[in-house]
């Protein structure tokens, strides 16, 4: 299963737990299992259906430009990050 | 050292190509040295009227009202534009290139709608027959403004009871809104490992604060924009931009009319570095010509580039490591607020993943704040937040190592993250040049010459993670066998001429017979900003992807010809053969002049998002003297080391290795915002907002380093923000050195350099 890192400040959603291990073939299906699991989650990351805008979300190391429809892999990280910018 | 024996350094990666790694003479060379280029002020048409902006002379103020009425009676004034003549749409998130924004903030630093926020922020636009008589109307604007206290650091910003810049901002924290009124935008916090064993068992511990002053990218172009709205409804917009797509969908969301209506044609840039991904005077021009129905060209001066463009924050930085008696860094916390400026948006999520990430650390704590202040809203500047977060974690290093009784760079090498390290923010390191760039540091002659008498010497790293992104690049064959290549990135630093050399190494021809073309937003698909050291990494790759659509398509047409199945050939070096048949050979030229007659012309398109992104690394070492009288810093020797992954064009890579350290060294010695209390830049012209010349510079030593990148067809990684890193703490350790005191505050001025203790 994909294994989630989650964000210090996100932890208390989920009891502190600093990984959790949330089923899922893309980002929308982990992100709802995961709220399944621990409410909450949905709402800090997802507004209208897309991750939030000040947030950005890296698999395997990688920012991923697709969003909620980003496929995740069996052994896939998944990090939440504030979003960021280039010169 | 003089360019005249200056030698040039490389540490080679094992893969040799025909034309990548060579140094062919830039496509766009004639037309800029013999002045025939078009730059945005340059931009002409029948018609044309001259815009002039009227901005706010106070920092922090109400907008009570604005009266226009004299301004519009005056001859020669065709139109004037406030913030009422947007579309007022809902607010929305809006994509702005490499970020995002609100679209109400966005509107209001265009044009201020109820408070101006920094003194230079646009409240008016003029459009009249010419620019005098457009900045004589701007006198008869009447603004009557409630003037309120400036808040101008983080330190201010974020004290208690401090002034408040927006009423309806509250403090985010990475998706939950904590619903208190503040400056602090947001807050957020990577965690890795267990922080505090880490100090209790550390047996050295340094801890220190650190404060960077407000600095402007410098680039020489100032910013303009002409705006043509036609009767159609159609608006074309000319400009100065990092960004021609960025600029299209911004003006899409600000006008209210879809991007199918907007076509953006980028003009040739004269430097960007960040600072031209936002944009400012198209929306006005813009909003003017569909007034008057003509076309209107806006141009910055220099005092308005400073005052209402956007510069790279201030910042106050906290820096505390731990380490074992043998060296090994077990813990490292960084608290690091920077400035947004007027709205939010600092660049502090940036400088977090770059802080601690050329070090493998066990535990670490990175807290961020983003704050906002009476400033102009902070742009992208090379880097962004990076050389922030530097100036105070390399100089903890040096710090560090002199506890330690260690050499500098020995210290950085035992801790050196390599392939396989977690980055403190999360992501782990793929295949890195870290350890290369230390080790090609600590080899070089210049680490290894022992110091002249009274110099100090210097060393950093530093981290840039670089971006992927959309583009995209079309290519049309020409009948002799030459190639049009057209793609969406402004060309910065010779770009054109790089993402041209993909191509031909693909093709087997000589650059010479690629022409490169930026084109505008209705002819080419999107392509994201120039910036994030993307340019020639990922529209390279799309360029790369483009030609090995044509070898296809070619090889396919050679086999009709002959009449053999495409997969008995091949094509090499420029000529398509058979595997099987030696008589079956013809070059890529020849089979050009055949087109029409198997099929028509070829044409070869690409669109990528490309993974497999790789982040560089910079080193420098630094030798500099200090007047023990004045206190004048003068760099004495310079050296830039940098993984570059691999270089296409050495001598632009070259090119943007000396200006990233060019630029470092000017934010390290000279460069800041000299505001006084009531929040006003007392320095806005570059007389008095010193930047280096080549006067004031020895030659800046380069040395490539290259680890190919396993994620680029070429092993690109991108290369021109990491080399703006490590200028600052790298002059301020040669600083120290010479003066043994350690530098807390940038810029390191002859005076902050008494005040520091000599």
């Amino acid at each position: 299963m994909p294994i989630i890192f989650v964000p210090s400040l996100m932890q208390k959603l989920c009891n502190g737990e600093q990984k959790l291990m949330i089923e899922g073939t893309n980002l929308r299906q982990v992100i709802n299992n995961l709220d399944l699991q621990y409410t909450g989650f949905k709402d800090r990351l997802v507004e209208d259906g897309k991750i939030k805008p000040n947030i950005s979300v890296a698999v395997d190391g990688e920012i991923t430009p697709l969003g909620m429809i980003q496929k995740v892999g069996p052994n896939s990280e998944i990090h939440f990050l504030p979003a960021i910018s280039g010169g | 050292m003089t360019t005249a024996d200056y030698e040039r350094n490389m540490v080679l990666s094992s893969v040799d190509y025909k034309v990548v790694g060579t140094r062919p003479v830039r496509h766009d060379g004639a037309d800029k040295v013999t002045g025939r280029a078009i730059y945005g002020a340059d931009f002409d048409a029948s018609g044309l009227l001259h815009g002039k902006i009227l901005r706010s002379p106070h920092a922090h103020a109400k907008i009570v009202s604005i009266d226009t009425s004299k301004a519009e009676a005056l001859e020669g004034v065709k139109a004037i534009a406030t913030a009422i003549d947007f579309p007022q749409t809902s607010d929305k998130a809006v994509e702005l290139g490499e970020d995002t924004t609100r679209l109400k903030w966005l509107r209001d630093n265009i044009l201020a709608s109820d408070k101006a926020l920094y003194a230079g922020h646009a409240i008016a636009g003029v459009a009249a027959v010419n620019p005098h008589v457009a900045e004589e109307a701007l006198a008869l604007i009447e603004i009557e403004y409630e003037i309120l206290d400036p808040v101008l650091t983080t330190q201010e910003a974020m004290a208690a009871g401090s002034t408040i810049l927006h009423e309806s901002l509250t403090t985010q924290e990475l998706g939950e809104d904590s619903g208190i009124v503040s400056n602090t935008a947001s807050h957020f916090q990577h965690v890795k490992g267990d922080i505090e064993k880490g100090f209790k068992d550390a047996d050295v511990i340094v801890e220190r604060e650190y404060d960077t002053k407000t600095v402007h990218q410098g680039y020489i172009e100032p910013h303009s924009g002409t705006a043509l709205w036609g009767p159609d409804g159609r608006l074309h917009v000319w400009c100065s931009t990092q960004g021609s797509f960025v600029v299209r969908d911004s003006l899409a969301d600000l006008l209210d009319i879809p991007v199918s209506k907007i076509r953006v044609t980028p003009t040739e840039i004269g430097g960007g570095f960040g600072g031209k991904i936002p944009i400012y005077v198209e929306p006005v021009a813009a909003i003017l010509s569909k007034k008057t129905g003509a076309p209107v060209k806006i141009v910055m001066s220099r005092k308005e580039t400073f005052e209402g463009s956007g510069p790279t924050p201030g910042s106050n930085i906290k820096i505390k490591l731990g380490a074992k008696s043998d060296g090994t860094i077990i813990a490292a916390h960084a608290w690091m607020a920077m400035e947004a400026g007027a709205y939010p948006g600092s660049p502090v999520g940036a400088a977090a993943q770059c802080v601690f990430s050329t070090y493998d650390i066990e535990n670490a704590l990175i807290d961020g704040y983003d704050v906002v202040v009476n400033k102009p809203k902070t742009a992208a500047y090379r880097a962004p937040g990076a050389p922030n977060a530097a100036f105070g974690m390399e100089q903890a290093m040096n710090e560090l190592a002199g506890k330690l009784g260690m050499d500098q760079i020995d210290l950085r090498l035992k801790n050196v993250a390599v392939e396989g390290t977690r980055r403190p923010d999360g992501p782990v390191f793929r295949r890195i040049g870290a350890k290369e760039v230390l080790e090609a540091m600590r080899d070089h002659p210049h680490y290894q010459a022992t110091k002249s008498d009274g110099h100090g010497r210097g060393v950093a790293i530093g981290f840039w993670f670089n971006i992927g992104f959309d583009s995209a690049c079309n290519i049309a064959v020409n009948s002799d066998g030459s190639i049009n290549l057209t793609e969406g990135s402004t060309d910065i630093g010779g770009s054109r001429t790089s993402i041209a050399m993909h191509a031909a190494e693909v093709l087997g021809i000589p650059v010479e017979d690629v022409r490169p073309s930026v084109v505008d937003t209705d002819t080419i698909g999107f392509t994201a900003v120039t910036g994030g050291s993307r340019t020639t990494f990922a529209t390279g790759w799309a360029a790369y992807e483009a030609a090995q659509d044509v070898r296809t398509q070619s090889i396919e047409r050679a086999a009709t010809i002959w009449d053999v199945n495409p997969d008995s050939l091949d094509m090499e070096d420029g000529v398509i053969s058979s595997k099987t048949d030696s008589e079956l050979k013809m070059t890529f030229k020849e089979l050009a002049s055949q087109m029409s007659d198997t099929g028509g012309g070829i044409t070869g398109r690409a669109a990528v998002n490309p993974k497999g992104v790789g982040g560089s690394f910079a080193g420098n070492i630094v030798d500099v003297s200090v007047d023990d009288e004045t206190g004048k810093v003068t760099v004495e020797r310079f050296t830039c080391v940098q993984d570059v992954g691999k270089a296409i064009h050495p001598s632009y890579v070259e090119g943007q290795m000396q200006g990233g350290s060019v630029q470092g060294i000017g934010w390290a010695l000279n460069e800041e915002y000299f505001m006084n209390d009531q929040g006003n830049m007392a320095n806005s012209s570059l007389l008095d907002y010193r930047m280096p010349t080549s006067l004031d510079l020895p030659m800046i030593d380069t040395v490539i380093v290259e680890v190919a990148n396993p994620g680029h067809p070429f092993g690109v990684r991108g290369v021109g923000e990491a080399n703006i890193v490590p200028p600052t703490p790298a002059v301020a350790n040669a600083v120290s050195d010479a003066t043994g005191n350690i530098m807390t505050q940038l810029p390191l001025t002859p005076g902050a350099v008494l005040d520091s203790g000599m």
